[in-house]
């Protein structure tokens, strides 16, 4: 569904990805496991439109998308929640959602579904959702990224580090919320420092070092390859 | 020296009649400021043409509402193509670039202005002729007016930016534009479109100040200076601190202008900025960042 092909992206002059190639299938989870720096962050963002490939090709159901404007993305079924989770801190908890959720053809009925949906996912943000996101907590932070990419309906969620810095209940809720929407039919393309949750919710696994894809595996076979974890990810 | 109550009284209304209109300018262009990070030095170009189109409009119909209402219409027009033309495709790069490309649209604009409507000034005619007793002083209705509707147009602004869709677009584009692209908000279209908002409130103004000071080709760079003073006073990009930084300025060069001439009260709009600047550079009327 997802595929990258030798995907090559800079910043500026510095060279981050030479040549990145992967794949995500129709509601598949996978992992992107590498030490930091090596460019799974910017993988992200080569696919989402906010970092610009100079070489390669990223596409999605067979079509181009390399060089769309991310809101043009985002319409297509993929969302993206970003590392430091960029909710916008002077908006409420309930226009962090309307951010995704207030666009062309939503009927009231769709509207009240998916809120409701989240809602029950993540209890604590209608309690607080008249409250300015800048004031939550940063599990709950995350919670309302999580939350609000669920809002554009997606397809592909492009997960990077939803775990960090958080506490194990904390990672366990992220957990479900991962399963749950694996369960709906959603791909996800999960980057995670945590390597123990990769495994466990992923079916295949990349892993990165400089900027290229060095290793694939099935998440079952890596389990038991503790090998390799140890060669490239020091673990 | 005593100054008379009466005096300092008829100067707290000149201060907030001039102070809400130049308002209704330094909130277009906070907008403006907090959405693309484009200081648009422009702005008080697009108050001028609004003048003018109003000019035109009220000497074809008589009718000065009518004229506001297409001023600010042909303006937000304008506005938007001067956007899509010369400011979309520098968002993101060097301010110094963009301030650059606001300051050759000023002197087009300027230009355009001398050779279409050539260099002597227009009066627009009041809409409102009454006056009142205010001490001494037979005070016009209209400058009243021109408070009043000043700040209900900058209300309905505010509404418009705490309700709705567009609102949430406009504010959410403002924190974070990537994010708010990548949430599917079609960012360089609600750039647009607040570049089109502050040029339709530039232009009401234009108008509304019309009657008082009249239209010329050149009034621009004043509007320009003044507003850019109060957004600077009132913390950059921030619509509240903006307003009130407008009243604020607007007022002590009321009570300067009762020690010397009102030309020389403008100094100390200066001496305010350049104080802001010294003392509190992220503004006078935000909280302090934490």
């Amino acid at each position: 569904m997802l595929s990258l092909a030798d995907v090559h992206t800079y910043y500026g002059k510095s060279h981050i990805l030479h040549g990145v190639s992967l794949e995500v299938g129709p509601g598949e989870v996978v992992g992107l496991l590498g030490r930091n720096g090596v460019g799974k962050s910017t993988t992200l963002k080569s696919v989402m439109g906010l970092a610009r490939p100079a070489r390669g090709r990223v596409s999605f159901d067979g079509r181009d998308i390399t060089g769309l404007a991310p809101h043009q993305l985002a319409r297509l079924g993929l969302a993206w929640v970003p590392e430091d989770r960029r909710i916008f801190r002077l908006l409420s908890v309930l226009e962090n959602l309307r951010t995704g959720l207030d666009r062309a053809g939503m009927d009231d009925a769709r509207r009240e579904g998916l809120l409701d949906k989240v809602y029950r996912a993540f209890p604590v943000l209608r309690e607080r959702r008249h409250q300015a996101g800048g004031t939550l907590s940063g599990g709950e932070q995350q919670m309302l990224a999580i939350a609000r990419a669920m809002m554009l309906e997606p397809r592909i969620v492009l997960l990077d580090e939803p775990t960090e810095g958080l506490m194990p209940r904390m990672v366990s809720q992220i957990r479900d919320i991962i399963g749950l929407l694996n369960r709906e039919g959603v791909a996800i393309l999960l980057v995670e420092q945590n390597v123990p949750l990769t495994l466990e919710v992923s079916r295949r696994v990349y892993i990165m070092e400089k900027g290229v894809v060095r290793h694939q595996a099935l998440a079952a076979d890596l389990r038991a390859d503790q090998a390799v974890i140890h060669q490239y990810l020091g673990v | 020296m005593a100054i008379p109550l009466d005096q300092i009284l008829i100067q707290t209304v000149n201060g907030l009649v001039n102070g809400m209109i130049l308002a209704l300018v330094a909130s277009g262009l906070t907008l403006i400021f907090g959405i693309m990070d484009v200081v648009n030095f422009a702005h008080g170009d697009l108050v001028m043409l609004g003048g003018f189109v109003g000019a035109t409009t009220m000497a074809a119909t008589g009718n000065f509402w009518l004229a506001m209402l297409v001023a600010a219409l042909t303006i937000a027009l304008i506005g938007a193509v001067l956007q899509i033309t010369t400011l979309r495709p520098l968002l993101g790069r060097d301010p110094l670039t963009t301030i650059l490309a606001t300051f050759g649209m000023s002197l087009v604009l300027q230009k355009y202005a001398l050779w279409q409507w050539g260099p002597s000034a227009r009066q627009l005619q009041e809409p409102i002729t009454g006056r009142f007793d205010l001490f001494y002083l037979q005070y016009p209705w209209y400058r009243v007016a021109t408070a009043i509707l000043a700040g209900a147009i900058i209300g309905g602004l505010w509404l418009f930016l705490k309700r709705g869709t567009y609102g949430i677009w406009i504010r959410a584009t403002t924190q974070d534009r990537i994010m708010a692209s990548a949430m599917g908000i079609p960012v360089p279209w609600v750039h647009t479109a607040v570049f089109a908002i502050g040029a339709a409130m530039a232009a009401a103004s234009g108008v509304l100040f019309g009657p008082l000071g009249g239209v010329t080709q050149t009034m621009g760079a004043d509007f320009t200076l003044r507003a850019f003073i109060v957004v600077v006073v009132g913390g950059m990009g921030n619509l509240g601190g903006s307003i009130l930084a407008s009243i604020f300025i607007s007022l002590l060069e009321a009570y300067a202008s009762l020690f010397v001439s009102p030309a020389q009260a403008v100094i100390v709009s200066f001496v305010a900025l350049i104080l802001t600047l010294l003392f509190r550079p992220t503004g006078l009327f935000v909280p302090t960042p934490k």
